[in-house]
């Protein structure tokens, strides 16, 4: 049984979507129960296999018997296997969180969301563990229509955002796909593994370099790497919560996952950083990107479409990073990858937690919150002072990682651009803070004149899981050294310094 | 030197944060404050307990988590660690009784906030005083700038809030901007942070890098209000007296000027530092700062801006006694963060009880104060003379030493800005003492019917007062405790 | 120029599924009308599927079966004679893709017709500032 763990990580929650549309046909109180029952198996899977990674080593399964490369494998290491733990974690935290809201909202497409849930989580897990070129392909479109669907539920100008979204995800997956054809052609092949141990006698090969070239753009777009990021705010911004959270958190992550794999296992990092000789390039289009996500986000009047364009810019660190060409930067942006999803969960919890209460995110409902949601907006400060990297949150061990990369490869631009970010960071959770401090939550009051604002917090089912997330990234912050001497240094092979 | 595993360190830091749940909760004041008591005595104890140990010239280590590789969080009780926890944790028990004294007698709101925030303060401050690493020291540093935001703001009206703005932005502003920065690079260079009495950077880098690094560092921590990033310091004056008092005479802007003296002796060393011939820029700045700081502090008629120029100018007293590299200055340096702290506190305290009891912030509107409030007045001039440095307080010594400091390192420039600095200290505390007590009974703007502020108002500046009179008398502890940190600096 | 000219010829495929793409993109960029943009999205996809056809299809090769599989005069295989069958089949997951994702894009045109009642983009977005 065990040994079928990887299979299980990705069947248990695509078979389940049937049942659960199924159950919202019938009764939609069953939904919610297939859902965590099935992400709770994929989630025992994945701690199983990291664990199992972390004991013995890579796994690798043969998806019904055929042996790499003409069947599927799916393979877990040790760059994978973190970041499905964290898909799980992730999901699971977000349905505990938001289950309360999807009924509410939702009312009879509570079994239409749950079964887009699951299948996006479906299509994220198994882009994360699949072997297999094109395999990645059709799990990046399962996640992504999804994951369309899923933000097309929400508020009045969702369609408009999502449709948007529908053409460049479209491209950017188009583009992937066109990449894979260009490394078949050369290769033949389409197992990762298998493309990584054809491919160095072929570096000479124009055709390679435009497979790479083509299967970046596409991740980029996939990823909203700025400046292909312009469906992203809109698209986060009009999802409902429940949908955002999930997938803010998520998809742009496993997108620079799988950039890092193409990377790293799929292209030899000695041709990626010193024969293509792009990375200088990228790296100056990541400093843009987290300048501009920056200023960007300064420009925002509510607190969805500020944590989007924080994102915007967090990629930049993940991208530049990756792209520095050292050991350094690319264990920074490998820990960012669960860094930045976990924070970025815990803002969009606590979101979930105000809208639930002031039916709005924008600045202006944030008045008093402070006083009036205190636990709430706790959390959402510590997300936010990991945001901005302070210790001992996980954000601040990460954004070391990245700025000791960018010292050692001589990259100023990009330090400056991250110490950028940071103090436009600063200044953008002090203003939140500060409307939610300062201004009386009642206008009907003056100033200096302090009535005890009644304290009506969100219901327990969404501060229990926003809480477990803040504290979270406390604890993942402290255990950093753990999870670099144990599993990211594996990752990385030996070729980079 | 010996080392010695205790948990006492992390026991020290920890106390105050573990007060939080139970100041919350605690629905009534009294025994809200009885709280805070516990945890105040309770630190307090734990620090004294350790002090015959670092008196004896033992190192107390504690590890508390491996957080990257290379770089822990860890606490190293030394002497100089030892004076300031000492201090910090001392002046907490004073301070929480004027606390009650003043946010009682104003009727403040939000006080369970308030002691809340101030505890988590005093933790970091003590983690900052303990801190074994960089890393360590940073993590304190950070901590405590967002734990007194809270602290500085706690009016929550519109000039709060500009304050807050400004004190966040130098703040933090410069802690990640100019500390981050070079803490990296410093790790990369030396491939450690932890302190070490010869430092660690020595011939790793060119000297102009050093330099810059350093510099980085000593205007980075810019709660060492080292001119030109001193302006917050006047403007988080907003903040409720016993904040002003202990944090911004004693814990903020010590840790700042604790973290430049750790980054001078335990990152650097006298050594590079002296190879390097940093000694005069560093003194230079700080004498600018001085002398600057004392002239600005003249044309100030709000008492407590006034206390709070001078605290910039007294701070970097410190900084100059580090920078001359020599081991009386440095001695003087070092004293000096205990014997500015009891004498500022005094004066804080008093410019508070002067509020509770009339209302009054300016100057010119305490013309013969000293009739309706002569015990709160006495205090008040017992505290100059502590902060001008004249006999009979404790800041006579720390100035002895930093005299006797310039005059062995051979800086006769710096001497005069000693003396200047003290005739302008004279010149700005006399006038208001003079004008409190001698005043014609027709220029006085009070009753001849003394009238204090509550007793709690009043307790602590006379008891801060009557320490730094002993201070001159019996300044061992602090004393032995900065003879043996300059030992271990320098090696001698 | 000969050179040129026969390079496009040789690898006319290529230049056909470019071309495609690049209508496809022009559309999707230029147009304003939500419904032609759709269309340009599927034009795009499939540009990529033959693209990759294409790339299976060899001069004079047949479907990959093999004629005397269960007779007796089994010879070897040669591949030259039939055309890869890979890539074909990884189409068939993408057409199911494209149409798939056609299908998300046309619901959401009706969703947005319903509200705004146009598929002018340029009205909708007008619309979204007045309101």
């Amino acid at each position: 049984m065990s040994h079928h763990f990887p299979a299980l990580l990705v069947i248990a929650p695509l078979l389940s979507a049937f049942f659960i549309s199924g159950a919202g046909w019938l009764n939609r109180r069953f939904c919610l129960p297939l859902a965590v029952a099935s992400l709770g198996v994929a989630g025992l899977s994945a701690l199983s296999l990291f664990w199992r990674v972390v004991q013995q080593g890579p796994v690798l399964y043969r998806l019904g018997g055929w042996d790499p490369p003409w069947g599927i494998a799916y393979a877990v290491d040790f760059l994978n296997a973190p970041v499905l733990v964290l898909i799980c974690i992730v999901a699971l935290l977000n349905l505990w969180a938001s289950h309360r809201q999807v009924e509410e909202q939702f009312k009879e497409k509570t079994g239409a969301f749950y079964t887009l849930y699951v299948l996006m989580v479906t299509g994220l897990l198994g882009i994360t563990v699949t072997g297999d070129a094109f395999n990645l392909y059709v799990l990046l479109e399962i996640a992504s229509l999804s994951g369309y669907g899923l933000i097309a539920m929400g508020e009045d100008r969702a369609p408009l955002a999502t449709l948007n979204y529908v053409y460049m995800g479209t491209i950017g997956a188009c583009f992937y796909l066109l990449g894979i054809g260009y490394l078949y052609i050369v290769t033949g092949s389409l197992n990762m593994a298998d493309i990584a141990r054809i491919l160095p006698g072929l570096y000479e090969n124009k055709a390679v370099l435009t497979a790479l070239i083509i299967c970046l753009v596409g991740l980029w777009l996939k990823m909203a790497f700025f400046p292909l990021h312009v469906w992203l705010p809109n698209a986060y911004t009009f999802a409902p919560v429940p949908s955002a959270a999930l997938i803010a958190p998520l998809m742009t992550k496993v997108m620079v996952y799988v950039m890092i794999r193409l990377m790293l296992t799929v292209f030899t990092p000695g041709y990626v950083f010193s024969t293509l000789g792009i990375n200088d390039a990228v790296v100056w289009f990541a400093v843009i990107a987290i300048v501009m996500g920056a200023i960007l986000a300064l420009g925002q009047r509510d607190l969805k479409k500020m944590i989007s364009y924080i994102i915007v810019a967090e990629v930049g660190y993940m991208v530049g990073g990756a792209w520095l060409g050292n050991r350094a930067g690319m264990t920074g942006a490998i820990l960012h990858i669960i860094n930045d999803a976990l924070m970025t969960l815990c803002l969009f919890l606590a979101v979930a937690a105000i809208t639930y209460r002031m039916k709005s995110y924008t600045f202006s409902s944030l008045k008093g919150l402070i006083r009036k949601m205190p636990f709430t907006m706790g959390a959402f400060i510590l997300g936010g002072l990991s945001i901005i990297g302070v210790p001992p949150t996980c954000g601040f061990f990460s954004k070391w990682y990245l700025i000791t990369g960018a010292l050692q490869a001589g990259h100023y631009g990009f330090m400056a651009a991250l110490l950028f970010s940071s103090l436009v960071n600063v200044v953008l959770f002090f203003r939140i803070i500060e409307i939610g401090f300062f201004e009386p939550f009642n206008e009907g009051h003056g100033h200096g004149e302090h009535g005890p604002e009644p304290m009506n917090e969100a219901p327990l089912s969404i501060l229990v899981p926003l809480w477990i997330v803040a504290l979270g990234l406390v604890v993942v912050g402290v255990y950093t050294s753990e999870i670099i001497t144990h599993v990211l240094q594996f990752a990385i092979p030996k070729a980079i310094l | 030197m010996e080392t010695v595993f205790s948990i006492k360190p992390l026991l020290a830091v920890l106390v105050s944060v573990a007060a939080v749940p139970f100041l919350i909760w605690s629905r009534n004041p009294n025994t809200r404050e009885t709280w805070t008591f516990a945890a105040a005595f309770v630190k307090f104890g734990i620090v004294l307990s350790m002090l015959p140990a670092v008196l004896s010239g033992t190192q107390i280590v504690c590890k508390v988590a491996q957080v990257m590789p290379g770089m822990a969080i860890a606490f190293r009780v030394d002497a100089l660690g030892m004076l300031f926890a000492l201090v910090s944790s001392s002046l907490w028990i004073v301070t929480s009784a004027y606390s009650i004294g003043y946010m009682r007698g104003l009727n403040e709101h939000g006080q369970t906030r308030y002691f809340c925030f101030f505890a988590l303060a005093l933790s970091a401050t003590i983690g900052v005083a303990f801190a074994a690493n960089l890393f360590t020291l940073y993590l304190f540093y950070e901590m405590l700038s967002f734990a007194t935001y809270p602290l500085v703001t706690h009016h929550q009206d519109q000039e709060a809030r500009s304050s807050g703005r400004k004190y966040l932005l130098y703040i933090v502003g410069t802690s990640i901007g100019l500390v981050l920065p070079a803490m990296i690079t410093a790790y990369a260079l030396g491939g450690t942070l932890e302190f070490s009495t010869k430092g660690f950077l020595a011939g790793t880098g060119s000297p102009a890098l050093l330099t810059a690094l350093l510099f980085l560092f000593v205007f980075g921590f810019a709660k060492a209000a080292v001119m030109p990033l001193h302006s917050w310091l006047p403007a988080a004056m907003v903040a409720p007296t016993p904040v002003s008092a202990l944090l911004h005479a004693v814990a903020v802007v010590k840790v700042g000027v604790f973290s430049v003296v750790r980054v001078i002796t335990g990152v650097f060393g006298v050594d590079l530092l002296q190879s390097l011939h940093l000694s005069p820029v560093l003194t230079a700045v700080a004498s600018v700062t001085i002398l600057v700081g004392s002239f600005v502090a003249l044309s100030q008629n709000n008492l407590k801006r006034l206390l709070a120029f001078s605290t910039i100018a007294q701070l970097s007293y410190i900084v100059l006694g580090l920078g001359l590299l020599s081991p009386k200055g440095m001695t003087g340096g070092i004293l000096h963060i205990a014997m500015h702290a009891f004498g500022k506190i005094t004066l804080f305290f008093c410019a508070g009880a002067i509020f509770v009891a009339t209302g009054k912030k300016n100057i010119s509107e305490m013309v013969g104060i000293g009739r309706r409030m002569p015990v709160t007045m006495s205090a008040f001039f017992l505290g100059s003379l502590s902060i001008i440095g004249v006999p009979p307080c404790g800041g006579f010594i720390s100035k002895w030493y930093l005299v006797t400091g310039t005059l062995e390192a051979n800086q006769m420039p710096i001497l005069f800005v000693l003396l200047a600095s003290s005739l302008l200290n004279a010149a700005y505390f006399m006038p208001v003492v003079y004008r409190a007590f001698f005043c014609t009974p027709e220029e006085a703007l009070f009753e001849n019917r003394v009238q204090e502020a509550p007793l709690f108002c009043v307790g602590p500046p006379v008891i801060t007062a009557a320490i730094s009179i002993i201070l001159l008398f019996y300044p061992q502890p602090f004393f032995r405790l900065a003879e043996s940190a300059v030992r271990a600096i320098t090696g001698g | 120029m000969s050179g040129i000219v026969a390079t496009i010829i040789a690898k006319y495929n290529y230049w056909i599924y470019i071309c495609l793409m690049m209508i496809g993109l022009y559309a999707m960029i230029t147009k304003r009308n939500l419904i032609k943009k759709i269309v340009g999205m599927n034009i795009f996809q499939t540009a990529i599927i033959l693209f990759y056809v294409s790339i299976g299809a060899k001069r004079g090769g047949t479907i990959p079966i093999i004629e005397h599989a269960h007779g007796g005069q089994s010879h070897a295989v040669e591949a030259v004679h039939y055309i890869n069958p890979l890539p074909h089949v990884l189409m068939l997951t993408a057409i199911v893709v494209a149409v798939a994702t056609l299908g998300v894009a046309l619901a959401l045109a009706i969703r947005i017709y319903n509200r705004y009642r146009t598929l002018e983009e340029d009205e909708i977005l007008s619309r979204i500032r007045g309101s």
